[in-house]
């Protein structure tokens, strides 16, 4: 195909760009390299747009044992283990084909960690949708939960924990956000290098086709009206496959036959080949007329394109190969030799004996090299912040009813139970689960070394909407306390950024502004990023999304004289003693109450204070080690009345009947502050009543404001309010309470009475 | 006591038996390979563990029933051997001809992972000895096909023989359909051969061994089997 | 070339969960008159027929049908071979 302006522009390559190709290559590229630049260049593989900014992550600590720009990164958790784990979007593939596209994400995501050498052990899921009433909102719930389920649980990975938030800024583009978490020994981490001259390239897995070319490019544009025409580009998944790659390439990890190994992800065959040969300072050729095909009569344009799933990339030690072959056959896997490394720094696609592309793996690769793009993108402060920061708390009424307050919010979609959800994931496979889905965090116990793991998810859109910096810290902030709650301190985060289109300044304003709040509080925090994933485009011709990072949290919970000591949100028993840490100030900006209930997004988001958001979370952490706390509840979503009422409700573990408690607040604030304002770094708490001095002491050494609000038990919750000029008494039965956190969700899908 | 907990292509529970087996249950444990013709010697029980073997492809378990194994296993049901079949492990078994009947996809069209509560409807077989008649377990399922259904004359067969072992039930021990996870027929949960030593159940028993996991309701199928072949000598 | 057309469906006494969700479906977007819906498979199997009668290979495929592809217990299946240019 000759090489013509519309050609280069169909493939996503500016003029500027096209002019650094003739560059590199000192003449016209052809077809099947324009296609390699192509892929390598955009936006998803090259972040040329973000990478500049993230350079402002704290990615180093004495307990990261691989950092960013890896398949994925790796945490030090004692006894010769390591963790690893990264976060990754699927939107576009999703929003078009919900169940394939989310169930392909979970696939690649969990081979970015198994070729670490690293056995999955949980995924977690963060997604946002529009309206669940909404019909096609619906099917893309379904759908997405479907196919998130589907692929975990057949290759036997549980799903443990997630976040679902609904707003309808995310009609059109949906997000879905899916993590995976693996182990493996310290001393033998995989990475995905090439290395070695004359060391076989072999690829294994599924057969490659047509489906999927372009996915890369086509994650870097925005989705219009012909989106679904582009059907052709989703790939379909196959968990079997997956389940025999990953137990073939522990295998081999295991066996030390190997130089390097990766995953065929975004770009398939083009940036494996390439990403290999950049990080092992080498050259590499690939025959593509050796690579098994599904479909006939396939350009080498195609095979190199190709997002063909469930493939990997392996660079064996010459002269091992029967022993790599040996293993893979035992796991009916086909394997190919379809090149090998070279010493000469160029990637070479031969089709047979035809050279059909050669360039210099360098520029392809390398965001140091002076001919690698680098989008320069401008910044503009959004116009939309000065109607939303003029929002005067004073112009929005106080509820006449707060019991109707309450549960108008309790049944809305953000706040309802998400059972629905987590009940078509395995979340119990491989017996480790602790703490089960619905608590702030899942907690893992990792038999290999007698500790656990605490897991949790977060983002908050609408803060970030409001103010990225203040929603960037926050999102680091909230995911970090979710995991301290359990008791475990946070150890390391990754990050999955999904913003709109960065060719608008205000979104690039967003973007910078959020990835700046997230650095400072992840440094602050001692939770440097060791992974991460930057979705940009998710917008409609109608609208982008809310600018919503999305941070992954692991913590470490380790034994006190041989025994784990967890605690989780619910409360454990009446007679206990129930205690509010932190401080509530008059701050409803940006909260759920404001959204739900005068359907407003306005305002500034909650200030955070890192220093007491550290005091808190090492005050949680050094309780529940000490055996003092029954419960500890990280105040989110609908403030301390939801806090309060998800304490009662029972999790998925429902032995005995649920609880009450009853509660005395007050506060020099407006009542639905009070009781619905998000306020940061507070946490509520239950203890035995034995445990009360402790408690307060130590709240008291590390300065940690703690007050004593009531006690759990009886049969409601019942809640005495004072504010100034209102006195609220809220008596709400638990069996109701729990009914509507069962039922809401289900009732929206439309599958249930309430 | 011996154990060979089955592993084929796509089983994902296989370490979780093994783990119950070996480090909860101190028993010996053997992981065998679905290519094995053979069982390791002095087997006294096989389990067919949960899963998605050949990835489901076709109908749960189809597949499965043509490994090399099976033969085995078949043999060493013929010979009065114990088998149990949870889950991915029950299809299996039905798929296999050694429990009759089938499973089918759940009522809701929707995998679902919970912990259920399940009547012990006859504890006198080597799976249930140790339970009093009536006694209500607590065991999660993981499932998305696990609707459990036979002909009108198996059905009776299997009720007039004491056949139907587990039926879900109520947190009280009530068979209501409430409590009925996937649409099984007569709420069943598990059944065990005419002979009595091949069971077949969907809920998953190796989960709820150790306390930390949420229950040890579990222990009480692993350990009734260690009974019943302790008795045996 | 012979080309087996298999048609694997739920046997009329079973439940068929799919067909009853797809049949509700089709009501509510405004087709009252789909009285019923049945969700089955379909395979194709590519056979060589050189020096095997049809006869031979009707049988072959029942038995694949009867050993395999559907299970007798709660399916229902049935066949039709068709030569086609290899």
């Amino acid at each position: 195909m000759p090489i013509t302006p519309k050609v280069v522009k169909e493939h996503g390559l500016t003029a500027g760009e096209y002019r650094n190709i003739l560059k590199i290559l000192g003449r016209k590229p052809t077809y099947t390299e324009l296609g390699i630049f192509s892929v390598m260049w955009s936006e998803h593989c090259s972040y040329k747009t973000s990478k500049p900014l993230l350079k402002g992550f704290p990615t180093r600590g004495p307990q990261v044992l691989q950092g960013p720009g890896e398949n994925a990164g790796v945490v030090d958790i004692g006894g010769g283990f390591g963790v690893c784990f990264k976060i990754e979007s699927h939107n576009h593939p999703s929003a078009i084909e919900p169940y394939q596209g989310a169930a392909t994400g979970v696939g690649g995501i969990l081979r970015d960690v198994f070729t670490m050498g690293a056995r999955p052990i949980a995924c977690l899921d963060s997604l946002r949708f529009g309206d669940p009433k909404d019909p096609h909102v619906r099917n893309l719930i379904k759908g997405v939960v479907a196919g998130i389920g589907g692929y975990g649980n057949c290759v036997g990975i549980p799903t443990v924990a997630g976040e679902t938030v609904f707003d309808d800024v995310y009609r059109e583009n949906c997000l879905v956000n899916a993590m995976a978490v693996g182990l493996l020994r310290a001393d033998r981490i995989a990475r995905g290098t090439a290395s070695g001259l004359g060391n076989p390239i072999i690829y294994i897995g599924s057969t490659t086709g047509r489906d999927g070319i372009h996915g890369a490019t086509f994650a870097s544009v925005e989705l219009s009206e012909q989106s679904g025409e582009r059907r052709s580009a989703v790939q379909v998944a196959d968990p079997f496959m997956e389940k025999l790659l990953l137990e073939a390439t522990l295998e081999l990890v295991a066996s030390g036959l190997l130089v390097g190994i990766q995953d065929m992800g975004a770009a398939g065959l083009t940036s494996s080949s390439v990403e290999m040969a950049f990080r092992g300072g080498a050259g590499a050729e690939i025959d593509v007329s050796l690579v098994p095909k599904r479909e006939s009569g396939m350009a080498p344009y195609e095979v190199m394109l190709s997002e063909s799933q469930e493939r990997m990339l392996l660079v064996a030690r010459k002269g091992k190969e029967k022993g790599v072959l040996k293993i893979l056959e035992k796991w009916g896997l086909h394997a190919a030799v379809v090149g090998r490394v070279t010493g000469d720094g160029r990637h070479k696609v031969f089709e047979g004996g035809r050279l059909v592309s050669s360039i210099p793996v360098k520029p392809l690769a390398d965001d140091h090299h002076p001919l690698f793009p680098r989008a320069h993108r401008p910044e503009k402060r959004p116009a939309y912040l000065a109607k939303t920061r003029a929002f005067k708390l004073r112009s929005v009424p106080e509820p006449k009813d707060y019991g109707e307050a309450f549960w108008k919010l309790w049944s809305g979609p953000n706040l309802a139970g998400k059972g629905w959800i987590w009940r078509q994931y395995d979340h119990m496979v491989r017996t480790n689960t602790l703490v089960l889905p619905g608590s702030d965090a899942a907690l893992l116990r990792v038999k290999e070394n007698g500790s656990a793991i605490a897991l949790a998810v977060d983002g908050n859109g609408r803060y970030c909407y409001l103010d990225p910096f203040v929603g960037g810290m926050i999102a680091v902030a909230e995911a970090a306390r979710n995991v301290a709650m359990s008791g475990a301190r946070p150890l390391a985060c990754t990050d999955c950024l999904n913003f709109g289109n960065p060719e608008d300044p205000e979104i690039m304003w967003q973007f910078h502004q959020a990835v700046k709040g997230m650095a400072e509080a992840a440094q602050a925090l001692g939770t440097p990023v060791v992974s991460g994933n930057v979705s940009l485009y998710n917008e409609s011709p109608r609208r982008a999304v809310d600018p919503t990072p999305v941070v992954g949290v692991l913590g470490l919970l380790k034994p006190v004289q041989g025994r784990l000591r967890w605690a989780s949100q619910w409360f454990q028993r009446g007679g206990d003693a129930v205690y509010l840490a932190g401080e509530t100030r008059e701050e409803l900006g940006g909260s759920e109450y404001l959204a739900r209930l005068h359907g407003l997004k306005a305002g500034q988001p909650p200030a955070l204070d890192l220093r007491r958001e550290k005091a808190l979370q090492e005050f949680v952490i050094r309780a529940v080690g000490r055996g003092l706390l029954a419960s500890a509840h990280d105040l989110a979503d609908g403030g301390l009345l939801a806090a309060l009422a998800e304490s009662c409700v029972r999790g998925a573990r429902r032995g005995s009947p649920a609880l009450g408690a009853r509660v005395a607040l007050a506060g020099s604030i407006r009542m639905d502050a009070l009781l619905f304002g998000e306020s940061q770094s507070r946490a509520l708490l239950s203890c035995r009543p034995g445990d009360s001095a402790a408690l307060e002491s130590l709240a008291r050494r590390l300065r940690v404001p703690l007050k004593r609000l009531g006690e759990v038990g009886g049969s409601s919750l019942r809640v005495e309010a004072s504010a100034p000029g209102r006195q609220v008494r809220l008596d709400l039965p638990v069996s109701e309470v729990e009914n509507v956190h069962d039922k809401a969700f289900p009732s929206l899908m439309g599958e249930e009475s309430l | 006591m011996r154990f060979s907990v089955l592993t084929f292509p796509g089983s994902n529970c296989d370490h979780d038996c093994w783990h119950a087996l070996k480090n909860v249950l101190r028993q010996k444990v053997d992981l065998v390979w679905h290519k094995e013709a053979r069982l390791p010697q002095g087997t006294d029980c096989v389990v067919v563990p949960g899963g998605f073997s050949y990835g489901d492809y076709l109908r749960c378990g189809a597949i499965a029933r043509f490994s090399p194994v099976m033969a085995a296993v078949r043999a060493h049901a013929g010979r009065g051997g114990l088998v149990i079949g949870i889950c991915n492990g029950f299809q299996i078994l039905t798929e296999s001809g050694l429990l009759p009947g089938a499973l089918l996809r759940n009522r809701s069209l929707k995998f679902l992972c919970e912990t259920v509560h399940l009547r012990v409807e006859n504890a006198s077989t080597p799976f249930s000895r140790l339970a009093r008649g009536g006694r209500v377990l607590a065991v999660p399922i993981a499932h998305g096909e696990g609707n459990y259904t036979c002909d009108a004359e198996t059905l009776r067969h299997l009720e007039d023989r004491g056949q139907v072992v587990f039926r879900y039930c109520e947190e009280d021990g009530a068979v209501t359909p409430r409590a009925n996870p996937n649409g099984s027929l007569e709420n069943i949960a598990g059944i065990v051969n005419q002979a009595g030593n091949v069971l077949g159940m969907m809920p998953h028993p190796e989960r709820v061994c150790e306390t930390e996991m949420g229950g040890t309701d579990g222990r009480l199928i692993f350990e009734s089997m260690l009974d019943a072949l302790t008795a045996k000598g | 070339m012979i080309l087996a057309k298999i048609h694997v469906t739920l046997k009329k006494s079973v439940l068929d969960p799919q067909g009853v969700a797809i049949s509700e479906a089709l009501h509510s977007m405004g087709y009252p008159h789909v009285e019923s819906a049945r969700l089955g498979k379909y395979l194709e199997l590519r056979l060589d027929d050189r020096g095997r009668s049809k006869n031979e290979l009707q049988a072959q495929v029942k038995d694949m049908c009867e050993r395999l592809l559907a299970n007798t217990v709660i399916e229902h299946y049935e066949f039709e071979l068709q030569a086609i240019p290899s």
